[in-house]
């Protein structure tokens, strides 16, 4: 082509960046790559291809780690860990900056070798991922620093298992191993099989860094090296991003071992453009929902909500943007749209798309190279039961629906499993923060899309998974308490004795559901007696129709949750004060079930009601500085509705440690009572029926913990699921827990003094919450 | 690949029709939108998205000469300085390099300067096609009597401008009045006649992206054959989100009435990686017509001699110097 003809063309052109930096690196490692383990490179073993996408050929060679090579790793990582969990604070963050450091020295052959491994374009790798995982070090060489002095008393979990996948290989394997060093945890990374090259390059620095050996370990491999990992005895947390189903799974397998565990998986997050929106600006962020990294992005804005008045507007101008997208060559500096994946990835897609018979389906109209790449899609007009609508796609695949109110929007919005992220249009800052609140979602974006920062926490909630990264909310996850626990030890009821007195007049505790005194579906009670030998009266055995009209009930008071925080907390001032004058017959009572004085329990309880009183209007959400011209708002936002296995050991302030930081940040709760010694709270729904607390925000159903956890546990509208049985259920729960992925907390079968200060505080709250991230950029 | 039959690099080509305008329509003006902090994003990211390399870097760089209105509107303008940079006009790179690059003849798009220089810069470009803009209406800050401004655009007319650049009150806009913006507008249009009218918006004087919207929107209502950024004289002249915001409103008026409005971003594009990101802009978010002389122009002076330089380069691989290029 003549610059004649270039100049009536004015085409693009071809502008590569190159890729012999990178090739160079894979050639000094002979094209081959064993593990990384103990600070140095083992051997390679039994190899596998791992290939460039966009052309098809192979890159290197890896080797498929075994459960040996796991358990060599761990061990290293074991070894390793109490020496980097006793350096300062400093002297961690010290390693953590020259990680950043050194990023940013070796920020284009990182770049390069991301693209030539993943597909993505270069301008991603290059301004987004890499930049990105530089941030993420400064920011917990900070946090590092800053640890000792502002989380004082806590310590880190030991080894850290991580799982990433192969759509961010780079930024993943920052976000899981940045937190977990600052914290004093070592760990043991499995990349994705499609994309191990830069965990290896990481490797490399790790060195230049000086950080010690066996700190991080880096063992390549498909899913059985993955699941050889989870399975590992040895490891105390398993930090997995990934699909949904590999998440439950991982769920299940770690259930009831001790293990912590966050998972951060699927999403189908909605993209709501209201009628009053900037309209050119809603679709230039479309390219940056669902056209980012080819759309395999977790929480990627694939579920288009636009108002009904301007949605044929919308779509022509969407479509025509589309139309200007390029896609080709990841390394040429000029594309927008990469390659996908894998074929296998492309297939996928191809599937999904080709299976639906719905609405109207429009490719971009832009060259399509041949090879492993799928066009921007737009698929409008189908309904909320269209598969499309509900499943992720990973791929480069919009679908469209309309809404005729704010109302509606969040309806649709929040009409799926996943609750990722979810991004909001308007020029209307009363309609913004009034619908983000509103979303189930861990991220909301107002404004923009997809913006990420080591200081503002990301994750999700419903099947899109738990716990956050970046922030401090993402530190937490990686620490416990410094204190030692002891093994609980079973509290069982006073048998029936051969002869017994009775009291008085017959008394008929009831199950407390809806603000209704009810009796047990199946209609039977159990008799409860004192260590003397006295009948106490019955207490119903709740069935799993209890626990279904219980969680009924307790959706049924969402509103609590719009409560304002001063009102919740009069309430719980109230049911305190409503204690207190019952204090001699409560301390009577659990002198009664027992055998031991009440008084301080009574008291106890009195003040742990005072303590929850006073943070529901004080557990402060944070403005997180990012690096934009905006705010980061870190809201603490209620769970919604947790169920609660409450202590059998003290009846009545193992309750209430459990129902008032539950309720004072906003739930509603469904609690299971002490097994052994239920009528404290039978007792205590007269306290609650007195004290102005509406209907359904607290639901009692006693009986057997063993008997009603599992339906807990598996009730896919429970949000959160707490259990402090003296019966060990932890097992079972974390297993059912995997069918809507609801948050869990359970005792593993270690105690906890109910009557000690650290049984009240910051952990509960952080439990009874959800940290969302709201993104709210600004300017005019 | 996009290829177009090749068109003149003279000007102008009046291969559109003038844009006649419409009634103004004060509800599609106060429903125009325009969030700032995603327009700088996207604008930030342009950059990223876009990159031009050896033969076509080369190519687009010779389509920007063939897009530059070369202008100076300085107070010590003098017919000598005015005849030299119609030459430069004529002759905007070295013979041996347009030659060598195989677009000999090559001219820029118009010369631009001060009713006052208007008759010398005609006669100097006689002969070439070569377009004289005056700038106008009490450039730049539009303030003088009214009928004297209009009466200023018939001058420079009659003096043989092609091309006038009009100044907008920007106190219309900073006050919602848009009535009275269109209607000057429309009066400014018609006191043009056959010469076409560029509207400068002075972005840098509207306070808000949304303002500068909303007055492109009214100024193409009114008639404006092109919408031009600024004078060159605000202390922020084209920016790229400004740039977004016109060529967006450009689109919608477009799309609205089946007219090409033509863009002049002015004042501040001084290097040739910023003219590549302007053509980029221009090329994805309006299209090919929008690369040509009748639909954009730059207001520019210093422009020039970075992209001689960066062709110089090109030739011989060599890193050039200024004094290696005729002055303008």
């Amino acid at each position: 082509m003549t610059i004649k003809e270039i100049f009536d063309s004015m085409s693009y052109g071809p502008a590569p960046e190159s890729s012999a930096e990178a090739l160079a690196w894979i050639a000094r490692h002979t094209g081959s790559f064993g593990h990384f383990i103990d600070g140095q490179f083992t051997a390679p073993g039994t190899l596998f291809e791992t290939r460039n996408p966009a052309t098809g050929q192979a890159l290197a060679t890896v080797s498929q780690g075994s459960a040996d090579d796991i358990a060599r790793a761990v061990a290293a990582a074991r070894r390793a860990q109490p020496k980097w969990a006793r350096l300062s604070g400093h002297d961690r963050a010290r390693i953590l900056y020259a990680l950043a450091r050194l990023v940013q020295k070796h920020a284009r052959l990182l770049a390069v070798l991301e693209t030539l491994d993943n597909g993505k374009p270069i301008r991603e790798s290059r301004d987004i991922d890499i930049p990105l995982v530089a941030r993420h070090f400064y920011y917990h060489a900070g946090l590092a620093q800053l640890m000792p002095s502002e989380l004082p008393g806590m310590a880190p979990l030991g080894v850290c298992g991580a799982v990433i996948p192969w759509n961010f290989p780079l930024l993943m394997l920052a976000w899981k191993v940045a937190p977990a060093l600052a914290a004093g945890n070592t760990v043991v990374l499995k990349p994705a099989e499609y994309t191990p090259l830069t965990a290896l390059l990481f490797a490399e620095i790790t060195r230049e860094a000086g950080l010690p050996k066996g700190v991080l370990n880096i063992v390549t491999g498909d899913g059985d090296t993955g699941a050889a990992l989870v399975a590992h005895p040895d490891v105390n947390k398993i930090a997995f991003t990934g699909s949904t189903p590999v998440g439950k799974a991982i769920r299940r397998a770690t259930a009831g071992t001790g293990k912590a565990l966050t998972l951060e998986l699927g999403g189908k997050s909605p993209y709501i453009v209201f009628d009053d929106a900037d309209i050119d600006s809603a679709i230039e962020g479309l390219v940056d929902a669902i056209w980012f990294n080819q759309g395999q992005v977790c929480c990627a804005g694939s579920r288009l909500l636009v108002q009904e008045g301007i949605a044929p507007r919308f779509h022509d101008k969407l479509k025509r943007r589309m139309d200007g997208l390029r896609i080709g060559d990841p390394l040429d500096k000029c594309i927008d749209v990469g390659a996908v994946v894998d074929p296998v990835q492309l297939a996928t897609i191809t599937e999904m798309v080709a299976s639906n018979t719905e609405g109207e389906t429009y490719h971009a109209n832009t060259p399509l190279p041949a090879g492993c790449f799928y066009p921007p899609t737009l698929i409008t007009g189908l309904s909320t039961a269209s598969r499309l609508m509900q499943e992720e796609i990973f791929g480069p695949v919009l679908v469209s629906m309309t809404f005729r109110t704010p109302a509606e929007a969040v309806d649709l919005a929040n009409n799926s499993r996943f609750g990722l992220a979810a991004t909001l249009w308007t020029e209307n800052i009363n309609l913004a923060l009034d619908v983000a609140p509103k979303l189930k979602a861990g991220v909301v974006w107002v404004n923009a899309t997809n913006l990420f920062d080591a200081a503002a926490g990301f994750g999700g909630v419903r099947e899109s998974g738990f716990g956050r990264e970046g922030g401090w909310e993402g530190l937490l996850p990686y620490l416990k308490p410094a204190t030692a626990s002891r093994a609980l030890k079973p509290v069982t009821a006073i048998p029936e004795p051969a002869s017994f007195d009775t009291a008085g007049l017959d008394r008929t505790a009831k199950l407390f559901i809806g603000g209704k005194q009810a009796r047990p579906d199946g209609g039977y009670s159990r008799a409860v007696f004192s260590p003397k030998g006295r009948l106490l009266g019955h207490a119903g055995l709740g069935n799993r129709k209890d626990i279904r009209n219980a969680v009924e009930a307790a959706h049924a008071a969402k509103g609590w949750g719009k409560a304002t925080g001063h009102n919740r907390a009069q309430i719980l001032f109230y049911i305190a004060e409503n204690l207190s004058a019952r204090r001699a017959e409560f301390a009577a009572r659990l002198r009664d079930l027992t055998g031991s004085p009440g008084e301080t329990e009574v008291d106890r309880a009195i003040q742990r009601l005072f303590t929850y009183a006073a943070w529901a209007d004080k557990f402060d959400g944070a403005a997180k500085s990012v690096p934009i011209r905006g705010i980061a708002l870190a809201m603490n936002e209620a769970c919604g509705t947790i169920g609660a296995i409450c202590p059998d050991e003290a009846p009545l302030l193992g309750l209430v440690s459990l129902m008032a930081p539950a309720i004072a940040m906003g739930n509603t709760c469904v609690l299971v009572p002490s097994e052994a010694f239920p009528l404290a709270a039978t007792d205590l729904y007269q306290v609650l029926e007195t004290s102005d607390l509406p209907a359904g925000v607290v639901n009692i159903v006693t009986g057997s913990h063993a008997e009603l956890a599992k339906p807990l546990a598996g009730h896919l509208d429970l949000d959160a699921l707490w259990c402090f049985s003296s019966t060990n259920l932890s097992r079972l729960i974390e297993e059912e827990s995997a069918g809507n992925l609801k948050r869990t907390w359970v005792n593993h079968g270690r105690a906890r003094d109910w009557f000690a200060t650290d049984a009240e505080g910051r952990d509960f709250l952080r439990q009874a919450t959800e940290v969302k991230t709201i993104w709210v950029p600004y300017g005019e | 690949m996009q290829t177009l039959a090749p068109t003149q690099t003279q000007l102008p080509q009046l291969a559109h029709p003038r844009n006649p305008g419409m009634p103004l329509d004060l509800d599609w003006v106060a429903a125009v939108q325009a969030n700032t902090s995603a327009i700088e994003r996207r604008a930030a990211t342009l950059g990223g998205r876009r990159s031009v390399k050896k033969e076509f870097q080369a190519a687009w760089l010779l389509k920007a000469v063939s897009l530059i209105d070369l202008t100076t509107l300085s107070g010590d303008d003098t017919p000598g300085r005015v005849q030299r940079l119609c030459a430069k006009a004529r002759q905007p790179v070295s013979p041996w390099m347009l030659e060598r690059l195989g677009l000999p003849g090559l001219t820029t798009g118009a010369v631009c300067v001060y009713h006052e220089m208007v008759e010398t810069a005609v006669r100097a470009l006689e002969g070439s096609d070569i377009p004289v803009a005056a700038v106008s209406t009490g450039f730049p800050a539009g303030l003088s009597p009214y009928r004297l401004r209009i009466a200023e655009i018939g001058e420079s007319v009659k003096a043989g401008a092609r091309e006038i650049d009009i100044v907008i009150s920007r106190r219309h806009v900073l006050t919602g009045n848009w009535q009275a913006l269109y209607d000057e507008m429309s009066e400014m249009r018609a006191a043009c006649g056959a010469a076409h009218v560029k509207a400068i918006l002075a972005t840098g004087e509207l306070g808000t992206l949304r303002n500068v919207a909303r007055a492109s929107l009214v100024c193409m209502m009114a008639g404006a054959d092109f919408i031009k950024t600024s004078t060159g004289k605000e202390s922020v002249n084209a920016t790229l989100p400004v740039s977004l915001t016109m060529i967006r409103a450009i689109r919608d008026y477009q799309d609205r009435t089946g007219v090409k409005v033509g863009y002049k971003p002015a004042g501040g594009i001084a290097k040739a990686k910023d003219a590549l990101l302007y053509l980029a802009l221009m090329k994805d978010e309006l299209g090919h017509p929008w690369l040509q002389p009748d639909l954009f122009r730059f207001g520019a002076s210093s422009l020039l001699g970075d992209i001689e330089r960066q062709l110089e380069h090109h030739l011989t691989g060599h890193y050039s110097a200024g004094n290696r290029h005729a002055m303008g």
